[in-house]
């Protein structure tokens, strides 16, 4: 009994929070780019947030559950439809044994998620379930999905009775995605430790001008086109740390993104770091778009990011109790 | 051997990593030091994710929520780690004498390995042979991984076989042993990189099945030895790792 991919998209992997530990043997801690949409998904189906989900791209695979389960859809929209009906994001679905979900086009976003209640069983590397495709290792057989995989699922629910002859049942409550808009779309930054090597001229630029992410973009980094920019003096950096969110100048005076699964440690000049509250805001960014930068103090980001945690914890207790009053109503 | 607080610069890599840097130098000094704070700091600090050590740096990445719970509502967590290193960092370490690793590793220069040796041994007027020579004249020292699983930066080549990177990457096969400036390297993967590749390991560097993915690790010391041809294809598949330790 499994979750069958009828038609492998482009890029959809297996991703969790990421392994932690391993970065002194240059193993990146990988895991979703979209953390937070990743652990919405997963609260909404009852699941801990941080367990393993599918990372979907555009376009994105067709899944053929072979038992009914109970699913739910983050991060962005790529107009999804069980059996042919269209089903919303942010609900928790109930689908019937031999439901097809499918994916149609880009409404929003550049990354969806798919958990499933239970989680996916399938052997964790180095203590994560995150695909770590350099290694390839880890997820599901260390690489993206294929036609015809089969990933078993951790449990089996039985939700014939609550089903009864229904395809799916979309329960009625959907996360709010309201709580985190305070009005703009800037990615928030904290000052690299190479900021001040930039000229007088190329700070004021960095922060004026807006940035157009290229298609050389992936889940490794994104590189960002605007004006150049210029260090004064131009010293080398000896290989050291970097995070995600990392904004490195590139030679020839361009920018990069790190990503998730960027290296563990670059030589390139750290000119900043984009907020570990708005990764996800980053994460739904796509070739095209265009992104702009706002400086913060690290009393902020802490305080965006404890906000964040409470917003995931709040959802998770009033999803629990929803299920929970649900299931007991048709049980 | 008793290690001297050198002096150190704390910043902050995003808002949930910290940067301790000692120098922005490739020494083995530095790099001695490094390594030790870095256990230091492993087995001190709480609610850590992983502390990584690189050539002259250490990066912590901590758990923040976890942090602020511990903190009054209006402390920075930032602020309050970095004095909690500050103060480990005051302590002098006594660091047990540890052996570092001898590692061998087998080499084979012969021409289809070693793609750039021509390139590297004209730049620096010199011949290829000259070039493997020298190359296997001295130990190296590991002083870090990274850029891919596995991946150990060695340093330093005699200056004689020193060349910059390639300003274009080309794909590298797993087991090529390159020079970049003057560190030399093993690439445990097929990846497009830009050093300068003179020679090729028949080990496996990095297996993801081992319960230590990575052959060598930081502050091993390497020394490189020629094989054959046929040294190389009888090495190739075994499972043994050397015993060089």
């Amino acid at each position: 009994m499994n979750l069958r991919i009828i038609k492998a998209g482009v890029l959809d992997t297996v991703q969790d929070m990421g392994r932690y530990g391993w970065q002194h043997l240059g193993i990146n801690p990988g895991g979703a780019m979209d953390k937070l949409s990743a652990k919405v998904a997963n609260i909404l189906a009852g699941n801990d947030g941080c367990e393993a989900v599918i990372e979907l791209h555009f376009p994105a695979s067709s899944f053929f559950f072979e038992q009914p389960a109970l699913i739910a859809l983050s991060g962005a929209d790529f107009s999804a439809t069980v059996n042919g009906d269209e089903v919303p994001m942010l609900h928790p679905i109930m689908v019937s044994k031999y439901s097809i979900l499918q994916f149609h086009k880009i409404v929003s976003g550049a990354r969806a998620y798919l958990a499933i209640n239970g989680g996916l069983d399938i052997p964790g590397w180095l203590n994560s379930y995150s695909t770590h495709l350099k290694a390839g290792a880890g997820g599901y057989k260390g690489r993206p999905l294929q036609n015809d995989d089969e990933i078993s699922l951790k449990i089996h629910n039985d939700l014939c009775k609550v089903l009864g002859k229904k395809e799916f049942i979309i329960l009625p409550w959907k996360a709010d995605t309201a709580w985190d808009h305070n009005g703009t779309e800037d990615l928030y930054l904290l000052a690299g430790n190479e900021f001040n090597r930039l000229s007088d001229e190329s700070k004021e630029l960095f922060i004026r001008q807006s940035y157009t992410i290229t298609a050389q973009s992936d889940r490794m980094g994104y590189q960002i086109k605007g004006e150049p920019l210029f260090t004064d003096p131009n010293e080398e950096v000896v290989s050291s740390g970097v995070n995600f969110g990392t904004i490195q100048l590139l030679p020839g005076g361009q920018l990069t993104v790190l990503m998730a699964d960027h290296q563990t440690t670059g030589g390139y000049p750290r000119l900043a770091h984009v907020i570990s509250a708005h990764h996800y805001k980053l994460a739904q960014r796509k070739p095209g778009d265009t992104i702009r930068f706002r400086f913060v103090t690290m009393s902020t980001a802490e305080e965006l990011l404890i906000k964040q945690h409470q917003h995931l914890l709040q959802l998770n207790n009033a999803c629990t109790f929803r299920l929970q009053q649900f299931m007991n109503e048709h049980s | 051997m008793e290690l001297i607080p050198e002096s150190y610069h704390i910043s902050p890599l995003g808002d949930s990593a910290i940067l301790v840097d000692f120098g922005n130098k490739i020494e083995e000094n530095i790099n001695k030091e490094v390594l030790a704070r870095t256990s230091q700091l492993k087995e001190s600090l709480p609610d850590v994710k992983e502390v990584v050590s690189a050539y002259s740096s250490l990066a912590i990445y901590y758990d923040v929520v976890k942090w602020k719970k511990n903190l009054p509502k209006e402390s920075v967590v930032f602020d309050r780690l970095k004095e909690t290193i500050e103060q480990l960092l005051s302590q002098p370490l006594r660091v047990e004498a540890q052996e570092a690793r001898q590692m061998k590793i087998p080499v084979c220069y012969e021409p289809e390995f070693a793609p750039d040796i021509h390139d590297l041994a004209s730049a620096n007027n010199i011949t290829s042979e000259e070039v493997v020579s020298l190359h296997l004249s001295k130990t190296y020292r590991v002083y870090m991984l990274g850029f891919l699983p596995g991946f150990c930066y060695l340093g330093q080549v005699d200056e004689k076989i020193g060349m910059p990177r390639k300003t274009q990457p080309h794909p590298v096969a797993p087991g090529s042993v390159g020079i970049a400036g003057k560190q030399t390297g093993i690439y445990p993967l097929p990846s497009p990189g830009g050093w300068r590749i003179i020679g090729r390991t028949p080990l496996k560097l990095f297996d993801s099945c081992a319960d230590q993915p990575a052959l060598l690790r930081a502050g091993d010391n390497v020394q490189f030895f020629a094989i054959t041809r046929n040294d190389f294809n009888d090495i190739q598949n075994s499972p043994i790792l050397p015993e060089g330790t």
